[in-house]
């Protein structure tokens, strides 16, 4: 009893960790309209697991994630220079290394099971997530790594607002935009690639993109959406986990991202000012107040009209007699 | 000496070409702009206006020539150069209020790490009121008329406290009174000695608001104070002599 309390705890800590790093990075990305990025950064990043795996044969968490971050720097990096060097487009550029590197990522996933290699269990948990196997050095690696992430994105708060916000201002202004971009991304690739073993290489850009979308109805200032997504993005981790560990077999991944859709769908319905059930209530509420408008201004019309034909006819004939 | 401090440019252009995939937008341009003008960049659509804006303040990097502000290159002189972009170049859905819109003219003079605070607060809102919307300083960007973002856009550079402002379509979406609020912003501008270099549309107004012109499709086609460069034969040249609606 002790120990499946202590296993929930940790796996608890290190999914509310995912989510606040995830929420509070992913708001740039959904902010940039860059949330396919993620999804192409957290599938590249799949080939560079299994090959830190095979050259090192370690599953030290901070191994494998180096390889991820080496390999999703990699497609991004393809990525960019297919779109600069090339006439192919940005959305095609972002399809082609996604599904290549996802490819190629199985094929080697496939290979080292093959191997029989009886280190290799667990490895496969990368491509839906299983934050029950997060371990305490898991946790720790990622409240170092994020914590760091979370710092520099403080630090360079009001040069990466501007950057997202006017890039030509920026620039204008002597920012360098070029390396801030690079920072932005590498940023996102630490949140993306921490996210791995909980949420899976397949899901891992929901983690990203629902938390802000949802926080996005709820502010109109960056710090606060930073906050909330990050908010939303610890409960969606914790209630996933939860869930997944409560019922048998349920894959933890698919449940974290369905917990912070359900916020996705709660915000855009309750939401003040951007919220459906808000529009619906002011529509109304401007139809009533137009109609009322409408009808008395046709009342005012018809009285003035009326007015003006009783003062004028006995004028009119008071004249035509003259 | 004094001849020398007389030439003094606010804005040099030598022999300027910007391509873009080997299509030249812009053709070897020359441009001198004295201290103290408010000039009037006009030229058709695709004529490259606003890419020479751009290629003055570097954002975007020429095939060829040289720009030089005041006698240096522009990232030397970052500091007196203000900015206006065009108002359809940001996303105004961004969570942000006016306030910290304009407050980021102020972020090249603050550095790296510092954030804004109650100095650039209050610059901020004497160019907001300057601009007639200190009403608006905290209202949500994305519920501006096309009008009050063009002047927050304004207030933003003001705040730069710049001594050459560079402005692509101010006027913009712009209604009459704030197209005349606007001017009458560039005009105190110009009294102060500063020089306004701005992008522009409307053709029957540019003797009104400008004392300088420059017309430009692509090649310069003339560039110099308005009554003697904006001529109807200078017009034809630029807009290839459909402007039945010039008459002089």
């Amino acid at each position: 009893m002790h120990t499946l309390n202590y296993t929930l705890i940790v796996v608890g800590i290190g999914s509310a960790l995912l989510g606040i790093i995830s929420g509070a990075l992913g708001t740039y990305a959904v902010l940039r309209r860059q949330s396919l990025l993620g999804d192409a950064i957290s599938h590249a990043a799949l080939p560079g697991i299994a090959l830190a795996f095979l050259l090192t044969g370690s599953k030290t968490p901070l191994i494998l994630v180096f390889g991820a971050a080496m390999a999703g720097w990699v497609g991004t990096l393809l990525i960019l220079s297919i779109v600069k060097l090339t006439r192919i487009k940005y959305d095609s550029a972002l399809g082609l290394v996604l599904s290549t590197f996802f490819g190629f990522g199985l094929v080697l996933h496939t290979l080292i099971q093959r191997n029989g290699n009886a280190n290799q269990a667990g490895l496969d948990t990368f491509l839906f997530g299983q934050a029950a196997s997060l371990l305490e050095r898991d946790v720790l690696t990622i409240g170092i790594l994020g914590g760091i992430a979370l710092l520099i994105m403080s630090l360079f708060w009001k040069e990466l607002k501007l950057l997202v916000f006017d890039e030509g201002f920026a620039t204008s202004i002597g920012l360098p935009v070029r390396a801030l971009d690079i920072l932005l991304t590498s940023l996102l690739t630490v949140a993306i690639v921490l996210g791995l073993q909980a949420v899976g290489a397949v899901l891992m850009s929901a983690m990203l993109v629902a938390p802000a979308v949802a926080a996005r109805q709820w502010t109109d200032r960056l710090g606060h959406m930073v906050l909330i997504a990050a908010l939303f993005g610890a409960i969606a981790g914790v209630s996933g986990t939860v869930l997944s560990s409560s019922a048998s077999r349920l894959p933890t991944g698919p449940t974290i991202v369905l917990c912070a859709t359900l916020f996705v769908g709660f915000s855009f319905a309750l939401a003040p000012n951007r919220g459906l059930v808000w529009h619906w209530v002011r529509h109304r509420r401007d139809k009533e107040h137009l109609k009322l408008a409408a009808s008395r201004s046709v009342k005012e019309i018809w009285k003035r009209k009326e007015l003006t034909r009783l003062q004028s006819t006995p004028t009119d004939k008071y004249i035509s007699k003259k | 000496m004094t001849n020398e401090i007389n030439e003094i440019k606010a804005i040099e252009v030598t022999d300027l070409t910007v391509a873009y995939q080997e299509k030249p937008v812009l053709w070897d341009i020359d441009l001198d702009v004295p201290p103290g003008v408010l000039l009037a960049i006009v030229g058709p659509n695709g004529a490259g206006k606003t890419t020479l804006i751009k290629a003055i303040l570097g954002l975007v990097r020429p095939a060829a020539g040289r720009v030089l502000i005041y006698d240096k290159p522009y990232p030397l002189q970052r500091r007196i150069v203000g900015y206006v972009p065009q108002r359809g170049s940001v996303d105004w859905d961004f969570p942000t209020n006016v306030l910290d819109v304009v407050m980021m003219g102020r972020y090249g003079s603050l550095g790296w790490f510092r954030r804004p605070g109650k100095a650039e607060r209050e610059l901020a809102m004497n160019a907001l009121e300057k601009v007639g919307m200190q009403a608006y300083a905290d209202r949500q960007i994305s519920q501006l008329s096309g009008g009050q973002q063009q002047r927050v856009f304004l207030a933003r550079a003001l705040v730069q406290d710049a001594t050459v402002y560079l402005m692509d379509e101010p006027f913009q979406g712009v209604d009459a009174t704030t197209e005349r609020a606007i001017v009458a912003l560039l005009q105190e501008l110009r009294a102060k000695g500063k020089t306004v270099v701005v992008v522009h549309h409307a053709l029957q107004t540019v003797t009104d608001y400008f004392d300088w012109v420059m017309l430009l499709n692509i090649r310069r086609i003339a560039s110099g104070p308005v009554e003697e460069m904006f001529t109807p034969d200078n017009l034809r040249q630029t807009y290839g002599g459909r402007v039945a609606f010039m008459k002089n």
